[in-house]
């Protein structure tokens, strides 16, 4: 494993969802961070379909609403067993008090303005972005769906900005900050985009001369297109997805081949205690890569 | 006289057991219900080596496992399954090891063919994703022979990964993509229109004109048969994808139970579609986004 920590987080700040993708203890290492704003999800949020069922009008009703009043239970039994297991992963923070600083309560969801709702994201991701450099992650990724993060990453630079900025590292985004920690912003166009752009690219190299060459392409070939069209990088040891949900949103497929994936939980709940156990379970994985 | 009792108890326990299921996916359809689910069927070694069982046994019970989820997704109306049954990279495992996997594969899909199998019962289309190729070829004849086999089933499919990988399907649609533009580009030329090839000419010229967008290459991946999975699950408890369905899986829930494969059951598959419908509309608005 190479020496230096990537962290990769994706801040979207259109709905507080930060995917922060954060390199591991190797030189490749990126551990994603996925933050997501706390909207308050619930269970039986969804509108059910309608459903015909056989018997007359009156049953029918019946039976509809025994169904879901059985689902909502169903789903409240559903949510309450993951409070519990909130509640047991809190005390297991405290217990293992040398790993971690006390982690901070559960945050109650609060309405906030648009505005409001932004600042709070941006200062959240800036508050994580000091946790991982303090741990000693070397590269960070910044993954936002909408691209929010990308074009507003001026509060993110100022605050880790080095003086001598080198002209390599500000080639393709990525950003050498002081603390030697390097900064990646990506969005979802660095996913699905890029591999057509690079299929673009490496149909002009190997089809441009005007002959239909018969070797297939290879994965190193397709590596180099990508970093060819400014959507190069490593792949990310660990994934850290704080939002509602376990899902990479789309982050670069190319990318993602071996890299752990990890739910964090919201982004107004994280703690710097579930960080550190997050790193902490990553370094006891093995891996066999198929064999 | 005992085994009869014997047999007809079991029947009950049956009837009794699909009876429980049908109440429950009742209960369940009248939320949301995932349209497509794919599997990772990760663990059926550790799973041998934890019960003293023969080399081979663990996956004998992977499969036996298998069958049971896809009678529960289909049962419950989930249309598209979709299970990781060997990565180009398994090929690295001993090769005594791969022999026996690839022997197990070819047996089941004989087994799957069957007139009385469950595929018929559920009316499942087989489709064997991945690269094909790399397959021995007996193998590949039947993976074949099921594919037609199965051609007129229409009320579900089943997507079985064999020697596949996503960058290997990416790689793939690129290259099919490629080999479109090209012939494109010959067909005009040959008919005298030689504009269309100013993508050829780029290089020249400086002007490169893209040709190839996300939808051409949507078109070539090997998962096409199906839409995007709602739910991936991976057993065993690791998080990671290793390589499976990473461009189909945007915005799709991950679901990585802590138990062996063999282990996997109904009320897994019940808290992996609650917690999808506890997600939906948060989902759903992804989707919609991208």
């Amino acid at each position: 494993m190479s020496e230096s920590c990537v962290f990769v987080g994706v801040i979207d700040c259109m709905y507080g969802n930060l995917l922060l993708v954060g390199m591991g203890m190797g030189s490749t290492g990126i551990i994603s961070k996925a933050c997501s704003r706390n909207d308050g999800n619930g269970a039986g949020t969804v509108a059910p379909p309608a459903r015909i069922l056989k018997y007359g009008n009156e049953t029918q009703e019946l039976l509809k609403w025994a169904s879901r009043l059985l689902l909502n239970l169903l789903q409240s039994f559903y949510a309450i067993g993951h409070i519990c297991d909130a509640g047991v992963e809190i005390w297991v923070f405290v217990h293992f008090g040398s790993f971690c600083i006390l982690p901070s309560p559960y945050g109650i969801s609060k309405k906030l303005t648009f505005r409001q709702k932004k600042k709070y994201g941006i200062s959240k991701v800036l508050e994580l972005l000091q946790w991982v450099a303090d741990i000693g992650v070397k590269s960070v990724c910044l993954y936002d769906p909408e691209g929010v993060l990308k074009k507003n990453k001026e509060p993110i630079m100022q605050r880790f900005s080095s003086a001598n900025l080198s002209e390599e590292a500000a080639v393709n985004g990525r950003l050498v900050t002081r603390r030697n920690l390097t900064l990646e912003f990506v969005s979802f166009e660095d996913g699905k985009e890029a591999v057509a752009k690079a299929a673009n690219y490496l149909f002009v190299k190997h089809y441009a001369n005007g002959t239909k060459e018969k070797s297939d392409f290879t994965e190193p070939q397709m590596a180099e297109a990508l970093g060819a069209i400014g959507s190069g990088g490593a792949d990310p040891d660990l994934l850290l997805i704080y939002g509602p949900t376990r899902c990479h949103l789309g982050f670069p497929a190319w990318r993602l081949r071996y890299t752990e994936i990890v739910h964090m939980g919201p982004l107004k709940s994280m703690s710097y205690g579930s960080l550190v156990k997050a790193i902490f379970k990553y370094t006891m994985v093995h891996q066999n890569y198929g064999s | 006289m005992t085994k009869k009792i014997g047999d007809q108890a079991g029947k009950m326990f049956e009837y009794f057991g699909s009876f429980l299921r049908k109440c429950i996916f009742s209960v369940l359809s009248v939320g949301p219900v995932p349209d497509h689910i794919a599997f990772i069927m990760d663990g059926n070694r550790r799973y041998a080596k934890k019960r003293n069982l023969l080399d081979g046994a663990g996956h004998r019970s992977g499969y036996l496992a298998l069958m049971n989820m896809l009678k529960y997704c289909y049962e419950l109306g989930v249309k598209y399954a979709t299970i990781y049954a060997f990565s180009i990279d398994n090929f690295r495992r001993r090769p005594e090891e791969v022999q026996s996997t690839m022997q197990l594969i070819l047996e089941k899909i004989e087994d799957l063919i069957k007139e009385e199998s469950m595929v018929n019962q559920y009316g499942v289309r087989i489709y064997f994703l991945g690269s094909l190729k790399l397959l021995s070829k007996p193998v590949r004849l039947a993976a074949e022979r099921a594919m037609v086999a199965t051609s007129g089933n229409s009320k579900s499919v089943l997507s079985i990964c064999l020697a596949y990988t996503s960058s290997d399907e990416i790689l793939h649609a690129v290259q099919e993509c490629c080999g479109e533009k090209w012939d494109e580009g010959s067909a005009l030329e040959s008919k005298g229109a030689g504009n269309g090839l100013v993508f050829l000419k780029g290089n020249e010229n400086g002007k490169i004109k893209p040709s190839i967008v996300v939808k051409d290459l949507e078109k070539h991946m090997y998962a096409a048969v199906a839409p995007d999975p709602d739910i991936i699950i991976r057993t065993s408890g690791e998080t990671r994808l290793s390589n499976f369905l990473l461009w189909q899986s945007a915005n799709c829930l991950l679901y990585a139970p802590p138990i062996l494969w063999p282990e996997i059951g109904l009320w897994h598959l019940v808290w992996a579609v609650l917690d999808f419908q506890r997600n939906f509309s948060y989902l759903k608005e992804k989707t919609k986004l991208s």
